[in-house]
């Protein structure tokens, strides 16, 4: 067993029961960070097929960015967590027969079709090789019009995230830059005309307020 | 070596149990969205070993897209899932009826 074999069959036992484990998780902080294992596992898993650049843009993209959002979400919701669990029994069975079948189909079909003869395994790439630079040399050429339409759907994303979550809480107290400036002096300002005071006789002494009601 | 079937047990033994998990947190939408990032994972694992073991890198632009897309999806259906929660309170799918559908 050489030092490849044994990392992959690390990292998908890892990987899979990383995602029984986001599935069956009680609390869903537990789940989302169980998840962020699976993202990682996979990377890793990403790495012996030797492809560098997705397994990094999965972390990064996936752990540092999809999965912040997922954790920063779970914690702002109030969840019911015991109410969210009614039923989990009750449909373990037919889950459990479903992936089953689909584990077998799948493998039925594989065994089927993909025999070790047909794709025999690749000779690795030197060390020189850039799977970045291939990647690059694809995407900015023939895949140029995807990428582009890829750009704008996280634009609209970003657009539709923002205005969808976006509000005005109407008791909220803020400063509206625009309405300072456009303050005029006669809004801000009143000039009372008035006839000047007659000079006050201060020989009665009047006493303050507070003094009066203590001797009242 | 890894054969390539192995490759491909593990992307389908990873869909698999993202669909259990859709069975099993039917009612939980937060869980429910990382079901399905763990099926699109399942899909992209498919899509590398295919490439590496195919020899073309097509297969690992075709990944480089869907994660974009799975991003924009995440972001998005985390957003409405926010405005759902402050309007409803709640986000059981079973109690989301309003539409009677």
């Amino acid at each position: 067993m050489t030092f490849l074999e044994i990392a992959f069959y690390f990292f998908s036992a890892v990987l899979t029961i990383a995602a029984t484990m986001v599935v069956t998780m009680r609390n869903p902080v537990k789940s989302a960070l169980f998840l962020v294992l699976a993202f990682f596992s996979a990377a890793c898993v990403w790495i012996t097929l030797e492809a560098e650049f997705l397994a990094i843009v999965l972390v990064l993209v996936y752990v540092g960015a999809v999965m912040v959002l997922f954790l920063f979400v779970v914690m702002m919701l109030d969840i019911d967590l015991a109410e969210m669990r009614a039923g989990f029994t009750r449909y373990l069975p037919i889950g459990g027969i479903i992936a089953a079948l689909l584990v077998a189909e799948i493998a039925l079909v594989m065994h089927q079709s993909f025999l070790p003869a047909d794709f025999t395994n690749p000779v690795p790439h030197g060390a020189n090789y850039s799977n970045t630079r291939e990647l690059g040399l694809q995407i900015y050429t023939h895949y140029v019009y995807p990428f582009e339409i890829a750009a704008f759907i996280l634009l609209v994303a970003i657009v539709a995230a923002i205005s969808l979550t976006m509000r005005r809480r109407p008791g909220s107290k803020y400063i509206n830059p625009g309405e300072q400036i456009k303050v005029r002096r006669e809004d801000r300002l009143r000039i009372v005309k008035m006839a000047s005071e007659k000079p006050q006789d201060f020989s009665s002494t009047t006493e303050s307020p507070s003094s009066n009601g203590e001797t009242s | 070596m890894i054969p390539l079937s192995h490759y491909l047990i593990l992307g389908a033994l990873l869909f698999a149990i993202g669909v259990v998990g859709i069975f099993l947190n039917r009612k939980n939408l937060v869980i429910l969205l990382m079901s399905i990032e763990l099926l699109l994972l399942a899909v992209n694992i498919n899509f590398v070993a295919f490439s590496h073991y195919l020899g073309d890198v097509a297969g690992q632009i075709f990944v480089f897209f869907i994660l974009t897309v799975a991003a924009a999806e995440a972001a998005i259906g985390l957003a409405i899932l926010i405005v759902l929660f402050r309007s409803r309170k709640t986000i059981n799918v079973e109690e989301l009826d309003s539409l009677k559908g």
